[in-house]
C-alpha cells in the first residue's frame, strides 16, 4: 500500500536494495537501506516523528509550543517539517560550518537558527542548546542524543523492516552520531539474530574540526551503549568521499558523504567475510541523498580537490 | 618500521607540536608506555590510574576502536597506524 493520510504517515518502510556490482561474491552480499526515501530525505524523519509523538503523549508538547534542538542539519529539517504540520515553533542550534543547503531548508520550513561557533563543533551546539533550555523553561528540548524515543524509532521500525526484508542478515552497518539508529536497530536485531555483527562507522573529520576540542570536555551521547556494538570504525574524509563516488558510479545511488563512510566499513566487513570463507548478508544505512552536500564540493573535481574542499566542514 | 601514532592538536604540547610520532610495542599498552618514556605525561592524558581509557578519549588501531578489540591489550605491530581522537558529538548519520 503506497497511499497515506498525510506526509507524516509515509515515514519509514523504505526500500532495501542489493548492490550486485559492489558485492564481492555471490555469497557475500551488500544491501542498502534507502533512508533518503523518507519525506524530508533522511533517516532522521523516524527519530523526529517518534520524539514528537512521545512528547505529545507525555503532555510535554502543547499546541503552539516551542521546540529547541541542537542539530547539524537532518534532524532539524525533519523536526521542522513535523513542527510545521503540527503547529509548533522550532529553534535549531547548529554549528556555523554546516552546508548552506541545510540552512536554507530549515529556513524554508520556518525554523529559526541560532549558530554556534564552528570551532566548537557539535559539542558546543549541544552545550549551547542545554544553556538555552535552562534559561527558557517554557521551551521543549527533545534532545536527540539522549531521548529514548530516538532509539525506539529504530527498534520499532528500521529494525523490523530490515529483518522482514533480509532474514538472512549477518551484519548491520550504520553511522554513529546520536547513536540512535545503531542502538535501536542493533538492539532489535541482536535479540533475534544470533551472532549478528553490529558495526558503527564514525566520521573522522579533518584537523580543523578537532582543533580546539578539549579532551576533558568531550561528549558521549546519553543513548550510547557500547554493548550493542561489535565493532566501531573511524572513517576519514578521503575514504568516505571515495566510497560515496563508487556508490553512485557503480550502483547508481547518489548518497550523502556519511553514507560513503558507512559503505567503507561495510566493505571492510565484506572483505573479512570473504577472507574467512563465510557467507554474509550485510545491510547498511543510506542516511540521506547527496543533494544537501553539492555545495561542499564533494562531488566535483578530483578526490583530492573534494577532500581539500571538505576540510573544516562537518560533512556528516 | 615502527608504529605511527597520530596525536590530536590538544595533546601536541606533549609531543613538541608533532602531529605524528613513532613508537614500538606488541600491545597498545606497551606502545603507550614506550611513547610516555619520550613524551612524559602523554599516557596519563589517555589512560586513568585504574588502567582504563579516559571516557572522552578514543583510540583506533588501523581505524578500529580499541574498546572493541581488547582496549590496552589490543595487539599492535610494525606498520600499524594508531589514531588518538577526542570524543565528539556526531552530526546526522544522516547528520543529527
Amino acid at each position: 500500500m503506497a497511499r497515506f493520510e498525510s506526509l507524516i504517515d509515509s515515514v519509514g518502510d523504505t526500500p532495501l536494495v542489493g548492490l550486485p556490482r559492489l558485492s564481492p561474491t555471490p555469497d557475500v552480499r551488500l544491501w542498502a537501506k534507502l533512508e533518503d526515501r523518507n519525506p524530508t530525505g533522511s533517516v532522521k524523519d523516524r527519530a523526529a516523528l517518534w520524539m514528537v509523538h512521545a512528547a505529545e503523549k507525555d503532555g510535554l508538547l502543547q499546541p503552539g509550543a516551542t521546540i529547541l534542538e541542537p542539530t547539524s542539519g537532518n534532524t532539524g529539517i525533519s523536526l521542522a517539517m513535523v513542527a510545521r504540520l503540527r503547529g509548533y515553533r522550532l529553534i535549531c542550534v547548529m554549528p556555523e560550518n554546516t552546508s548552506v543547503e541545510r540552512r536554507q531548508l530549515l529556513q524554508m520550513y520556518g525554523a529559526e537558527i541560532i549558530y554556534s561557533p564552528a570551532a566548537g563543533g557539535s559539542n558546543q551546539a549541544v552545550a549551547q542548546a542545554k544553556e538555552l533550555a535552562a534559561a527558557n523553561p517554557g521551551w521543549v528540548m527533545l534532545y536527540q542524543y539522549g531521548n529514548p524515543a530516538n532509539a525506539a524509532a529504530h527498534y520499532e521500525s528500521t529494525g523490523p523492516e530490515i529483518l522482514r526484508d533480509l532474514p538472512s542478515i549477518t551484519h548491520l552497518v550504520a553511522g554513529l552520531g546520536t547513536t540512535g539508529t545503531l542502538m535501536g536497530t542493533g538492539r532489535f536485531l541482536r535479540e533475534r539474530v544470533p551472532g549478528i555483527q553490529v558495526i558503527a562507522a564514525e566520521p573522522r573529520y579533518g584537523e580543523l574540526v578537532y582543533g580546539l576540542r578539549n579532551i576533558d570536555e568531550g561528549f558521549v551521547p546519553e543513548l550510547y551503549d557500547p554493548a550493542v556494538l561489535t565493532t566501531r570504525f573511524s572513517v576519514g574524509p578521503k575514504e568516505a568521499l571515495r566510497r560515496t563516488r563508487e556508490l553512485v558510479e557503480r550502483e547508481g545511488i547518489f548518497a550523502g558523504i556519511s553514507t560513503g563512510a558507512i559503505l567503507h566499513a561495510a566493505l571492510a566487513a565484506a572483505d573479512k567475510a570473504v577472507a574467512a570463507g563465510q557467507r554474509a548478508d550485510i545491510a547498511f544505512i543510506v542516511c540521506d541523498g547527496g543533494w544537501k552536500y553539492l555545495s561542499t564540493g564533494a562531488y566535483a573535481g578530483t578526490l583530492a580537490e573534494a577532500e581539500a574542499a571538505l576540510e573544516g566542514q562537518l560533512w556528516a | 618500521m615502527a608504529i605511527q601514532v597520530r596525536i590530536p592538536t590538544i595533546l601536541r604540547s606533549y609531543t613538541g607540536g608533532a602531529k605524528s610520532i613513532e613508537g614500538k610495542g606488541d600491545s597498545l599498552g606497551a606502545l603507550l608506555d614506550d611513547l610516555d618514556s619520550r613524551h612524559p605525561g602523554l599516557r596519563a592524558r589517555l589512560v586513568t590510574d585504574d588502567g582504563a581509557l579516559h571516557r572522552f578519549v578514543n583510540i583506533y588501531v588501523n581505524d578500529e576502536d580499541v574498546r572493541f578489540t581488547g582496549s590496552l591489550e589490543t595487539a599492535v605491530s610494525d606498520g600499524d597506524s594508531v589514531t588518538v581522537l577526542p570524543a565528539v558529538a556526531g552530526g546526522a548519520p544522516g547528520r543529527g
